[in-house]
């Protein structure tokens, strides 16, 4: 919040009211998103359950949005979702935290000034370019030879595992920050105990920073689940109830991106479906992020 | 603790360093690899684009316009349509963003509603792109009437990376220290005057900086664009109130639906212009931070 200081000049113009209601009405945007965003998905979200139950849609096992007779069980798309979000952090996970614990454990200048620009540009590079490499590069020179014929053109696991690429810097750099938080003395004290590095970094930094390091992985989850291009291009267009990686899916955003490519009338049953799968989205990336929040929110408090 | 009861029954010292500390290196070694295959992983990606795309990339691809044959389509419209995009969005969340943090650094006091807007802002930040995309074509689209426009395009990004803006804005004045802020209501100032004159451009670096990689970032975002409208076939340069558009992401996303390897090729040599563009606008934020910077010592 702002500094305790206080200007000492007793003067009020008005100007400095008019300039700090704008400034207020600037700060304000993000609410009147926020609650346009929640109000536009739920009207949406209402009037396609008076044409859908809301009862079939959540325990439906069927997803047939443009092949009659229509369906709308949106358990594919959620298991299609959840599927590429846990490959992809099987990838993220380990990849993200052992590039965490090096650059705030182990790296000089030197190697980190190497490492953190790999980082940023894997972070930095659109979604699609994960995508196309997904299924231009990884399917066929990777995953065709490694699973041969039982793997598609399209599926879940090339999904996942750019997906994971995707989310492996934002695990590195919040965990890292975490990792950072851990004071010096507890390591000093580990290591006059005779601990070795490695043992201080397993059990006493990491124990130090596993919330953070929890809520870096929660984060990833969300992100994840809420990718769009790099799945679209990756995963296909065949929303089925399956547990197989190895196959085509659909997920809730790809649905989305399909439904708003198509030639699909605006008032039809199917663009409503848009809405009540994308409030879905919208209810599970929410649900993430405020527990990530919290678990913050109570690290952050530990070493002040 | 549970442990502490044995550990007073049976001391865990045990000496056998050198076992101990060969677990440490390969622990160290399984760090090593995980970043060589990040290295790798970028290093396949950028050369299978470049192989791909290169042999694609040429004036007239630059200057051309999309075609139904990969050889004679072209980017301009999509080129166009990006950095007109980049550029209103820059324009828009500049102004908006920065003041949105002004408030929230310099201005807030510790109310619910203060507490509430900023756990907002970080909530914002998580919410998926074409969940922004979704908004975008009923806020702007449908209930303002801008139909499928590049405005609404651009408007919905700018509502997409507003947060990303003010965060680092946030963290930029954060950054400025408190004596600068008591040095300027020392010398009489108000507190908008100690706003402008002292901690601005205090955090001028940082704020820049922030602002070209939200652009960057808004000129790589693909999903919520399709949801308003930037999804057709555009042969001409784009209006920005009126007709189709398309950017680069979403020319990309096009051709590399399509199964033919001349498709493949010029997505590919697509992806190239995108990331010498951010390449472009990364080096500009080092260069502004430099520059912005030279000035500034405590």
């Amino acid at each position: 919040m702002a500094s305790s200081a206080r200007p000492l000049t007793r003067r009020h113009a008005p100007t400095e009211r008019l300039i700090e209601a704008a400034l207020f009405l600037a700060a304000s945007i993000g609410v009147v998103t926020t609650i346009g965003i929640i109000v536009v998905l739920a009207l949406e979200t209402v009037q396609f359950f008076q044409l859908v139950s809301p009862i079939d849609y959540f325990t439906g096992t069927v997803w047939s949005a443009s092949i009659r007779p229509f369906r709308f069980g949106v358990i594919p798309l959620v298991v299609g979702t959840l599927m590429v979000s846990l490959i992809a952090l099987v990838v993220a996970i380990p990849l993200g935290l052992l590039a965490a614990i090096y650059l705030a454990e182990y790296a000089s200048l030197r190697t980190r000034n190497l490492v953190k620009p790999v980082l940023e540009t894997l972070a930095g590079i659109p979604t699609i370019v994960l995508g196309f490499f997904a299924l231009n590069f990884l399917t066929p020179n990777i995953l065709k030879p490694l699973f041969g014929d039982a793997i598609g053109t399209f599926s879940a696991l090339a999904g996942g595992l750019v997906v994971g690429l995707l989310v492996t810097p934002l695990i590195a750099s919040l965990s890292e920050d975490a990792l950072r938080v851990v004071p010096r003395g507890l390591r000093e004290g580990a290591f006059a105990m005779g601990a070795t590095k490695w043992e201080v970094v397993r059990q006493v930094v990491l124990p130090g920073a596993l919330s953070g390091v929890m809520a870096s992985i929660i984060l990833a989850m969300s992100r994840a689940i809420g990718e769009t291009m790099a799945v679209v291009l990756a995963v296909g267009t065949n929303p089925q109830l399956t547990l197989n990686p190895l196959e085509s899916i659909q997920t809730m955003t790809a649905f989305i991106v399909q439904i708003s490519l198509g030639d699909t009338p605006q008032d039809s049953i199917q663009f409503r479906s848009l809405f009540a799968v994308a409030a879905t989205l919208f209810a599970m990336t929410l649900l993430l992020n405020l527990v990530s929040n919290r678990v913050v929110d109570r690290f952050r408090n530990r070493y002040e | 603790m549970t442990t502490t009861g044995t550990a007073l029954e049976r001391p865990r010292f045990e000496p056998h360093l050198m076992r101990r500390k060969l677990t440490g290196t390969l622990f160290l070694g399984t760090c090593l690899v995980a970043i060589g295959l990040l290295m790798l992983a970028l290093v396949l990606l950028l050369v299978d684009v470049l192989a791909r795309g290169l042999p694609w990339l040429d004036v007239d691809f630059l200057t051309g316009v999309p075609s139904r044959r990969p050889e004679r389509a072209g980017i301009l419209p999509a080129l166009v349509g990006s950095i007109e995009i980049g550029l209103i969005v820059g324009v828009l969340a500049f102004p908006l963003g920065v003041a949105a943090a002004i408030y929230l650094e310099e201005y807030a006091r510790d109310s619910w509603l203060n507490r509430l807007l900023r756990t907002n802002i970080a909530n914002l930040a998580g919410v998926p792109s074409i969940i922004y995309g979704i908004f975008g074509l009923a806020l702007f689209v449908r209930a303002l009437g801008l139909g499928y426009t590049l405005v609404a395009g651009a408007l919905t990004l700018v509502l997409l990376i507003l947060p990303v803006v003010i965060i680092a804005t946030m963290e930029a004045l954060r950054a400025v220290p408190d004596s600068q802020r008591e040095g300027a209501f020392a010398l009489g100032a108000t507190r908008w005057q100690m706003v402008r004159g002292s901690v601005l451009p205090a955090a001028a670096p940082g704020i820049m900086t922030g602002i070209i990689l939200a652009m960057a970032r808004a000129i790589g975002e693909t999903a919520p664009l399709i949801l308003v409208g930037a999804v057709t076939f555009v042969t001409f340069l784009p209006q920005p109130l009126s007709g189709g558009y398309t950017v680069l992401p979403i020319q990309v996303f096009q051709w590399a639906s399509r199964p033919q390897a001349g498709f493949q090729g010029i997505a590919a040599a697509t992806i190239i212009v995108i990331l010498v563009l951010m390449f472009v606008l990364n080096g500009l934020a080092l260069i502004v931070r430099a520059r912005l910077s030279r000035h500034i010592q405590w």
